[in-house]
């Protein structure tokens, strides 16, 4: 198992004062579902928006430590985000599809990137849309408005989006979390196909999403990693107290 | 019985509340019904093709208001020319770009302020910059840049709300597939805050066809016997002709100036309904 991403000793404070992160170091591996969990406002989502830069678009009083994705510190000032963004994509909580046909939004994309051959487009329209297991539901009315979809066929839309792209890593940041179980499932599924081709990162919506899906795990509280390692072990013998109280669901 | 009786006496406050809330809201409408029916009633006779297309004559006690007509249609162009750009721009650096700090604070205030000033201060200010100090004259161009510099308020304030109406959520997903500000402005938010700031654009071009005070020493004519040839041409503009007839004309036709006023309402109200159309049907087709 190779090291995708080697995070060194990140620590992150928002300007109002909000979630932030203290010292978390961790390895993320390739070709590995690695889910982030843990309690609101333990660092979970301002660690995934530290991976693709999207903090920039927050106000942030101070960071340090080093993000490293294949050797290189992305945290660096001089990285090209926009290629960044690119190879690390991103999927939110709320599906969030673009004013524009479900095909639009596939392309934005790659057509930012001033692709503008219809077979590439096309070709990278079905594969994303087979990825994420939405191809035969819709494949009839891609030129249709994608907030007409229902919430769940948005979301996969979302991830499909994402995955045209071709991105090296994908994000996903509580993708299921207002979707109904059977369109979860269809997610999650979705997820672990994934990880053949990506390395993949994921803040579950709960603990039992978590254990289902991850092949690592990290436990965070309050800012802090407090537990770190193989998902099955993590779920079923922790060694931190702490740890064992939440997946327990002694608090949460 | 006591909990019986409240409940009734409740709707019946209720009831008198909202009757005097439509009574209030009739009232409020009435003015403007009643200016509408008022001119139409007092001009409407004078409505003819002679007089909209014809040259005044007599003093401008005969013929049409043409000139007038085309005068204000031009300024209102010239205005939109230059308001227009400037105050999108303006707007998308207030929404999109600026950070909160003294000196965005500084443009607000500054934008706040320029629409509360009095259109005749307009009017002084633009002689003394286009028409003395650049020496634009008493021109087309000198009135157009003074109407922009009173609607710019207008229109950035209208089209920064517009924009920020906009959901973030496009923003943020629009940057994480790796679209720069720019991009994201270009392609998603402008399209989508583009109706509301027609409409702004369009309020604010309609206050700007209907002023007298900005183009009195800057542009507008008393009388012209032809049209004007060049920006730098000074033109005859529908309020302003209004004011002539209407106070420095001795025996001038009743009919003529009402119907003068009819021309210019309808003018400001066809602005108007295509304002709210462009508003409501944007609304219908909205995706979010």
């Amino acid at each position: 198992m190779v090291d995708k991403i080697i995070i060194e000793n990140l620590s992150l404070q928002y300007s109002d004062g909000t979630e932030s992160l203290r010292g978390v170091s961790m390895e993320i591996r390739q070709n590995a579902v690695t889910v982030l969990f843990g309690p609101a406002g333990g660092g979970k989502s301002t660690l995934l928006r530290c991976l693709n830069r999207l903090n920039d678009l927050t106000e942030v009083k101070a960071s340090s430590g080093r993000i490293l994705i294949d050797g290189e510190n992305i945290l660096d000032p001089k990285t090209d985000v926009i290629a960044l963004r690119r190879k690390v994509g991103m999927v939110f909580a709320r599906p969030v599809t673009l004013p524009m046909s479900i095909r639009e939004n596939i392309i934005y994309g790659l057509e930012l990137m001033g692709e503008k051959r219809k077979s590439k487009l096309d070709e990278a329209v079905e594969r994303s849309l087979k990825l994420s297991a939405i191809w035969d539901e819709i494949k009839d009315r891609l030129d249709e408005p994608a907030i007409a979809l229902s919430g769940g066929q948005q979301q996969r839309v979302c991830l499909a989006r994402v995955l045209a792209l071709q991105p090296e890593i994908v994000l996903l940041d509580e993708p299921t979390s207002g979707l109904d179980p059977i369109s979860t499932g269809k997610v999650e599924a979705a997820l672990l196909e994934l990880k053949k081709e990506y390395t993949v990162i994921l803040v579950p919506h709960s603990v039992q999403q978590a254990a289902r899906t991850a092949d690592h795990a990290a436990f965070f509280l309050t800012g802090e990693l407090i537990e770190y390692g193989d998902g099955k072990t993590l779920f079923t013998n922790p060694k931190q107290k702490k740890t064992e109280d939440y997946v327990m669901g002694r608090f949460g | 019985m006591m909990t019986k009786f409240l409940s009734r006496n409740r709707h019946t406050v209720q009831r008198l509340g909202f009757s005097v809330i439509t009574l209030v809201a009739v009232f409020t409408v009435l003015p403007i019904i009643g200016t509408v029916i008022y001119i139409l009633v007092k001009g409407g006779s004078a409505i003819s093709w002679e007089f909209l297309s014809g040259f005044p004559h007599d003093g401008m006690r005969a013929g049409g208001i043409l000139p007038a007509i085309i005068g204000t249609l031009y300024l209102t162009l010239g205005t939109a020319v230059f308001s227009v750009p400037l105050g999108i721009a303006a707007a998308i650096y207030l929404s999109e770009y600026a950070r909160d700090n003294q000196v965005t604070r500084l443009i607000r205030l500054a934008i706040i302020n320029l629409a509360g000033i009095p259109s005749v201060v307009y009017g002084l200010f633009g002689l003394g910059l286009f028409v003395l100090f650049l020496q634009f004259g008493t021109s087309i161009l000198a009135a157009s840049l003074t109407l922009s510099i009173m609607t710019l308020p207008v229109i950035i304030s209208t089209s920064e709300e517009a924009l920020r109406a906009v959901p973030q959520s496009f923003r943020t997903v629009s940057i994480s597939l790796g679209a720069t500000r720019w991009q994201t402005i270009s392609r998603i938010i402008l399209k989508e805050a583009l109706p509301g700031i027609l409409t702004g654009v369009i309020l604010g071009l309609e206050r700007a066809a209907g002023e007298t005070a900005p183009i009195l020493f800057t542009g507008a004519a008393f009388f012209l016997p032809r049209l004007p040839h060049s920006a730098f041409d000074a033109t005859m503009a529908l309020p302003y002709h209004l004011f002539v007839i209407s106070t420095q004309v001795p025996e001038m036709p009743i009919q003529i100036q009402y119907g003068t006023a009819l021309v210019l309402l309808v003018f400001v109200l066809t602005m108007n309904v295509i304002a709210t159309v462009i508003r409501s049907r944007a609304r219908a087709r909205r995706q979010w």
